[in-house]
């Protein structure tokens, strides 16, 4: 049976479409990353999930419990962690997650030591009695984490886990994360970035302005590319005719990313494709600054799907759907 | 199926209470922790105690009634009560836009607790901080010569009035914390009925030397019922305008604050229900 399962939810704020009847459903024991770009709607289908906000239609079940009709029970499933540390900086880490716990409906015994254990747990127990203002970024996400364990939930919504926090940090809360799951507890999160899904996700869901454009595992999504991927970078002036020799043995338009200024198509047939873009680019007389053959990422899967790269994480501030790069066609 | 009905229904108080009171000690801890916060609620009360008192006093001593025993710091007290009641219950915006702003609502929201116990806690912590406050005050202005008039009960009396004024106010406040969302508007919002309702009254000074359309305004606004109230009741009948009685003060003061938690009560949870969906 499903621990999450949503059906044809749709949301709209005025004249803007956030969720556009998207479906999904996944097993317990697992981590599901919800994928896509600032404004695709991922934090509008977390906030349904955990009945902050009512659906204009469809329906939602986390445990078995339908959220719409019966939030109260569901929030006695559900753990949240949004995406800013909702921690009070002058109450003590133990406090805060102790106070969660409370309201947890835990005893105040109970609370105390399930606080200890999960402080422990995520390593802050040192740090426990100080206040949260003292804290940097990663151990108040953390911290938030913390508190969104603390009554033990079936369910545990991650919103953007590592937005803004520095890489040292990310490691430990991707660590932290695999931890969770291991000993059981089912993960929803989101992400922007895809190798966070790729190294966290059994199974991802891509999403765009508010539909779900492809589900699968990671495999299964780098897949739909065919395998391996020719990436070429040549100078400026040499674009227009790279683009043209590459189009000839691919067969398609290559994808031209800008920010990275690399140019790249499918290997069908991995290094015969290579050694034939090789001859291609030679007979123009092309001499490229870096030529490789690699396995696909989940950044290939979401320009293919999408048409338009994930947020360009080099511009943190690129609007909604406008990501750092477009594909080579739409740059012509 | 009567009894499991009640049973259920004070299980749920029980857990309103239980999550109001963990709320309401959150909220507190603020107060007591961040040293900002504990010199703004205390420093600028006591500030506009002295500055009222010594600046103002020689001058306004003159033109109030006989009743305050020709010091005006009997005359202030009472008035500055009412003064700090409804500065304070700003906090109450301020402090529920801040939680709205930094995700610690949709925490709260996301949590199996009493719905609530948001509202109630903020409300509850902020009537704790005026009582202190409200204390505060009457200790240092009997430190600088106040004494009441009347009778310790009186007094007694009187600061449970200005309660009551200040929690109604607080839902007011809460209304329009939760309007205008952010923690920086707030600031500003919540000045803009209080300081024209504070001062066209007779919180500093008696209302007879206003202009004629200016007094009837601050006759009959609430702030200025409510000092009268106070005043009433810690410093006697002769605080009134001819024709008042203390009960009945004490009884139109009461009544303005009910109507206003009638009012602005169901109101704030309305608005509260639309900034968080």
């Amino acid at each position: 049976m499903a621990i999450v399962k949503v059906e044809k939810i749709v949301k709209t704020f005025g004249s803007v479409i956030a969720l556009d009847g998207v479906s999904l459903e996944f097993e317990a024991g697992m981590i599901y990353g919800l994928l896509g770009p600032n404004g695709a709607g991922k934090t509008t289908l977390i906030r349904v999930l955990t009945t902050l906000l009512r659906p204009d239609s469809g329906r939602a079940w986390v445990a078995g419990v339908d959220v719409t009709a019966d939030p109260t029970t569901a929030r006695t499933k559900l753990g949240l962690a949004g995406q800013f540390a909702a921690v009070d900086d002058y109450q003590t880490g133990r406090e805060n997650v102790e106070m969660v716990g409370r309201l947890y409906n835990l005893s105040r015994k109970e609370a105390k030591s399930r606080a200890a254990e999960v402080l422990e747990r995520i390593d802050l127990e040192d740090a426990a009695d100080r206040p949260v203002r003292t804290y940097s970024g990663g151990m108040r996400r953390r911290l938030d984490l913390a508190a969104s364990m603390v009554g033990r939930p079936t369910v545990l919504f991650l919103d953007e886990p590592t937005t803004g926090v520095d890489p040292r940090s990310r490691m430990d809360i991707w660590s932290l994360i695999q931890d969770l799951v291991e000993a059981g507890t089912t993960i929803l999160l989101t992400t922007q970035y895809l190798d966070e899904a790729d190294q966290l996700a059994a199974r991802v869901a891509v999403i765009d302005h508010g539909r779900l454009i492809k589900e699968g595992t990671p495999a299964e999504l780098k897949e739909t590319l065919g395998g391996a991927v020719v990436e070429v970078t040549v100078a400026e002036h040499n674009r227009e005719r790279t683009i043209e020799a590459l189009r000839r043995v691919a067969g398609e338009e290559p994808t031209f990313e800008a920010g990275s200024r690399k140019i790249s198509i499918p290997a069908k047939d991995a290094t015969l494709t290579l050694m034939e873009a090789v001859r291609a680019l030679d007979a123009v007389d092309v001499h490229p600054g870096d030529l490789a053959l690699r396995k696909p990422t989940l950044d290939d899967v979401f320009l293919s799907l999408t048409g338009h790269a994930a947020e360009n994480k080099a511009v943190p501030n690129t609007p909604p759907g406008r990501g750092g790069s477009r594909r080579a066609r739409s740059n012509q | 199926m009567t009894a499991t009905t009640e049973t259920r229904a004070r299980m749920s108080f029980a857990h309103a209470a239980k999550d109001t009171a963990v709320i309401t000690r959150r909220n507190l801890l603020r107060n007591i922790r961040l040293p900002q916060v504990l010199l703004f609620s205390t420093v600028q009360p006591v500030m506009f105690l002295l500055l009222f008192n010594y600046v103002f006093g020689g001058a306004i001593g003159q033109a109030i009634p006989p009743v305050a025993g020709g010091k005006y710091i009997n005359w202030l007290v009472p008035g500055l009560l009412i003064q700090v009641a409804a500065f304070g219950a700003g906090q109450t915006a301020i402090g529920l836009t801040e939680d709205l702003d930094k995700g610690v609502i949709d925490r709260f929201r996301s949590l199996p607790m009493a719905r609530s116990a948001v509202l109630a806690g903020r409300t509850f912590s902020d009537l704790i901080r005026n009582g202190f406050v409200i204390t505060l005050m009457l200790t240092v202005g009997f430190l600088i010569g106040f004494r009441y008039q009347t009778s310790f009960i009186g007094m007694i009396g009187g600061m449970l009035v200005a309660m009551v004024f200040a929690y109604a106010l607080s839902w007011v406040m809460a209304t329009i914390g939760l309007l205008v969302k952010n923690p920086e508007a707030a600031q500003s919002a919540v000045f803009l009925p209080v300081f024209p309702l504070v001062f066209a009254s007779s919180v500093f000074v008696p209302t007879q030397t206003m202009p004629d359309w200016l007094r009837t305004f601050a006759d009959n606004q609430p702030i200025t019922v409510t000092t009268n109230a106070l005043r009433g009741l810690i410093l006697g009948e002769g605080a009134l305008l001819p024709g008042q009685t203390v009960a009945g003060q004490v009884a139109l003061a009461l009544a303005w604050a009910l109507g206003i938690l009638v009012i602005f009560a169901p109101l704030a949870v309305r608005v509260y229900r639309r900034a968080v969906g």
